[in-house]
């Protein structure tokens, strides 16, 4: 604010911006609607790291507590991990490619990025669940042992956010659809994108610290 | 019909789960209800509804939320404080072979309830209703960042609060202590509902919470007055974005922790019980990792009020602005690096149990630092004991002494004889209390008149106010005596008749407090029925400092016809200093956002999510569930969120309050 004039003219009496030193803002200009939403969301989006944060911690202190039961080199099937990792990296990519197409102004072609990320979400949602549904079939449920308590809890904690993911996409293509990339719409694009590669970055730690390191123990 | 359908109806809500058989309760719910009911008719007979609808439910407005908030948490200090008085009662009675008057059953339900109300939905409340209020005024904005979210942080705060309400009549509460420690939380100790009403009351209010805590450091950051650069916000507004930052940084893990409660409660994991691997003490560990920072919270924006209470009624610049500034934020960082101090005798070992009682004692400094800060202010200052100051010297001799008690228990060996005693349960009443809520009381009868147009009656506050404060000397120094004893915390009934005396003693500073409460509630009432001889019309009835002064009392909607430009710490006591004219033409229209009743039916469909979880109603919980996202994403329909109030209705309130100055001689 080196615009404004400071403590000078003490004893002057003065209206508005007519003098040097002006107390009020009279010439203000509408703010543009989501100034702050960039930071509120970031905000969001560490509290919600946090969350990860206690479920990695939980994970930590509970991983070796198998009660009997298996451990995780005998259930994680890393062939497995690795294209379901593979899938979500992808729709990073692809995601990453319909805000280019944004920036560009070139709806369709962002659309169409914003299909493959999806289909590319759901992929990964689903391999997690085939390997669940295996887990649990063979008896190594998220009851089992507390192990399997904070693996489930931790993986499963984020495919919920997978799946909600999904459910924005959706919801955000059916807007872009109806209104343009109108300011509103890019904005809350750019969320969502955030919140995707935030989904990644929790996954490759996910991916590194419970299956990698877990089949090396 | 047979017990399957209704079970798939009702889940494990019967007949019997109403509390028929406790004649406590069933007054306590005929009163209620007679209330209620009396509330009720009277806001149809006066056909208010719409007015409270429109004005107030479904407003964004950040000062209605602020005010529906404080009332709020009036409502629930009433029923928080009933528990209190219970306690007291029963502690009191139950010597020489007399049971008391309240089973253990019921007894272990009023004292969860007490400090799960008197954290969540009393003191919460006040400290967000008064941030929400002030902020956004102090820093010469027209709203917070994200008034919608706003109003839906009230509600589901709200939503909070009935749940627990609800555990009074239809089931029970929490026997568990107000954090819920398993094992004796988990399903094998706890099969009934209490503890599951414990869970989503918390998680329900903790969204609402976190958002409210987003919502404010986003503000702050984003929407200060050209030229308040960080060293020139007024201390509140620090201590209230050092505040929110805790939320935004604690709040999740008490989410999480509360999360894999409810999994082993519901599904069955293993995360903390004694078998399966599980480990309790981890819990323990997660919940201080919150509960720790939600204690500085509760107490940071209590520092902010005294602050600028302080300086106002000295007349003096506060003292030592940027040491005031860099204590809280060592508070801030500190709040995270003490929690294990609560409980030094889980045996972690010599040298972590050091570590984490120097911590402890290094906060001390700070907070040392702000009291000399605030008696330097006052040194040669001409100070004006109104009633914001006197709460204020009340709350440092009495915060002084809760603290040195405090420094006392962070020394590990004396807490290993005093944990879990009743010396713990007075020092962090003696905080809480001498520092929290006499800083809500400093905040309610300072502000109270920038809110509403008119000051609070003195004489009813100044009664108020002697009989909290000895009210508070009676009902805690004896628990300092019995815990020094080896009383236990939490006990129903006693052996020992010696002990009788100091219970008694007790019980009449919980009557004194009482009659404190009721004296505020006079002090409300009487200041309504004479608001016109009360009344303030300059908008500054305190020779305020900061820039919530500036403008009229109560606020227009748009809180500042023009935004101000700060060039001072002090901004409005500068504009005064230099006399800074008032514009009085060439007004605009205004950008305002429009109020909306989502957050209502997002609040009231999670009390029904909340309901059905709690009795095992699924039906009920998938159908909410899929209200909730359904009216979420129905609301994200709604582009047009905003609107501009005319050019015509600015210059009409702006010109009406250009009158009422010229009439005051300014």
């Amino acid at each position: 604010m080196s615009a404004i004039p400071m403590k000078d003219g003490l004893n002057e009496t003065r209206q508005g911006s007519t003098g040097p030193v002006s107390f009020y803002d009279l010439d203000e200009h509408e703010h543009p609607d989501g100034g702050s939403t960039m930071l509120g969301f970031w905000m969001y989006l560490m509290s919600d790291c946090l969350i990860f944060a206690v479920l990695f911690a939980a994970y930590a202190v509970l991983g070796n507590s198998y009660a009997g039961g298996p451990s995780p080199k005998e259930i994680f099937e890393l062939p497995l991990v690795a294209v379901n990792t593979a899938m979500l990296l992808f729709s990073s990519i692809t995601y990453g490619f319909a805000m280019l197409s944004m920036e560009e102004g070139r709806q369709r072609v962002m659309q169409m990025w914003l299909v493959f990320t999806g289909l590319f979400g759901l992929a990964f949602l689903s391999i997690e669940m085939y390997e669940f549904a295996t887990l649990i079939h063979e008896g190594a449920g998220p009851t089992r042992s507390a192990f399997l308590s904070s693996f489930f809890t931790l993986v499963g904690t984020h495919g919920l956010h997978v799946t909600m993911g999904l459910i924005w996409l959706v919801t955000l293509m059916v807007q872009v659809q109806k209104h343009g990339l109108i300011a509103a719409n890019k904005r809350r694009l750019m969320c969502l994108s955030m919140f995707w590669h935030f989904l990644d970055v929790i996954w490759i730690g996910v991916f590194t610290f419970v299956y990698l390191m877990g089949t090396l123990r | 019909m047979n017990d399957t359908l209704l079970k798939t109806i009702f889940g494990r809500l019967t007949l019997e789960s109403l509390p028929l058989h406790e004649p406590i309760v069933v007054a306590t719910f005929a009163m209620v209800a007679i209330g209620g009911a009396g509330l009720v008719a009277a806001l149809t007979y006066f056909k208010v509804w719409g007015y409270l609808w429109n004005q107030w439910f479904t407003s964004v407005d950040h000062k209605k939320i602020g005010i529906m908030y404080i009332i709020l948490a009036i409502v629930m200090l009433l029923r928080g404080f009933s528990d209190a008085i219970m306690m007291r009662a029963q502690q009191a009675m139950a010597f020489n072979g007399s049971e008391g008057y309240l089973t253990a059953h019921h007894y272990d339900q009023v004292f969860t309830a007490h400090g799960v109300i008197m954290i969540f939905f009393v003191a919460m409340p006040l400290v967000t209703g008064l941030m929400n209020y002030v902020v956004p005024l102090q820093i010469g904005a027209r709203d917070v960042s994200f008034p919608f979210l706003n109003n839906f942080s009230f509600w589901m705060t709200a939503a909070g609060a009935v749940i627990v309400m609800m555990s009074l009549f239809i089931g029970e509460f929490a026997r568990t202590g107000w954090l819920a420690m398993p094992p004796l939380s988990g399903l094998a100790y706890s099969p009934d509902v209490g503890v599951d009403y414990y869970i989503w009351a918390l998680q329900i209010a903790g969204i609402g919470t976190l958002l409210s805590g987003v919502n404010l450091v986003a503000t702050i950051v984003k929407m200060r007055a050209p030229g308040m650069t960080m060293m020139k916000m007024p201390i509140f507004t620090w201590t209230s974005l050092c505040t929110n930052i805790l939320i935004v940084a604690a709040f999740p893990v008490l989410t999480a922790v509360l999360a894999m409660l409810s999994l082993d409660r519901y599904i069955g994991t293993a995360f903390f019980t004694n078998d399966s691997g599980g480990n309790p003490m981890m819990y323990v560990n997660l919940i201080w990792i919150w509960g720790h920072p939600e204690v500085y919270i509760l107490v940071l924006p209590a520092f902010g009020i005294f602050s600028e209470v302080t300086s106002t009624f000295s007349g003096k610049r506060l003292f030592g602005y940027s040491s005031m500034v860099y204590a809280t934020l060592v508070i801030t960082i500190l709040a995270y690096l003490v929690w294990l101090h609560h409980f030094f005798t889980m045996g972690s070992g010599a040298s972590v149990n050091s570590f984490f009682g120097i911590t402890t004692m290094i906060i001390s400094i700070p907070t040392g630092a702000k009291i000399f800060n605030w008696l330097f202010t006052m040194y040669k200052g001409r100070i004006r004991f109104e009633l914001p100051m006197m709460w204020t010297i009340a709350f440092m001799v009495t915060f002084t002494i809760g603290g040195m008690t405090g420094v006392l228990l962070a020394v590990p060996p004396a807490d290993f004889v005093l944990h879990n005693s009743l010396f713990l349960v007075a020092h962090f009443h003696n905080v809480i209390i001498g520092g929290t809520l006499f800083g809500m009381f400093a905040g309610i009868n300072y502000w109270f008149p920038k809110a509403f147009g008119f000051k609070l009656n003195e004489t009813w506050g100044k009664i108020s106010f002697w009989c909290w404060v000895v009210g508070f000397y009676f009902a805690f120094m004896p628990l300092y005596v019995l815990g020094l004893m080896g009383v236990t915390r939490r006990m129903r009934y006693f052996d020992d008749p010696n002990l009788q005396i100091w219970f008694v003693i007790a019980a009449f500073g919980a009557a004194l407090i009482a009659a404190g409460i009721g004296a505020f509630l006079m002090q409300i009432f009487v200041s309504i029925r004479n608001r016109e001889k009360l009344a303030d019309l300059t908008g500054d009835p305190w020779n305020g400092r900061t820039l919530e002064w500036a403008t009229s009392s109560p606020p227009p909607d748009y809180n500042f016809a023009f935004t101000p430009i700060v060039h001072d710490l002090d901004a409005w006591y500068d504009m005064k200093e230099r006399k800074a004219v008032r514009p009085v033409s060439g007004f605009k229209s205004i950008h305002m956002p429009s109020g909306t009743g989502t957050g209502v039916v997002l609040a009231g469909l999670s009390v029904a999510f909340g309901f059905a979880m709690i009795w095992y109603i699924w039906w009920l919980a998938g159908l909410t569930l899929v209200g909730i996202f359904a009216t979420t994403i129905f609301h994200t329909f709604n582009y047009k969120r905003d609107f501009h109030i005319p050019v015509e209705d600015v210059i009409a309130s702006e010109d009406a309050r250009t009158r009422q100055l010229a009439t005051q001689g300014a």
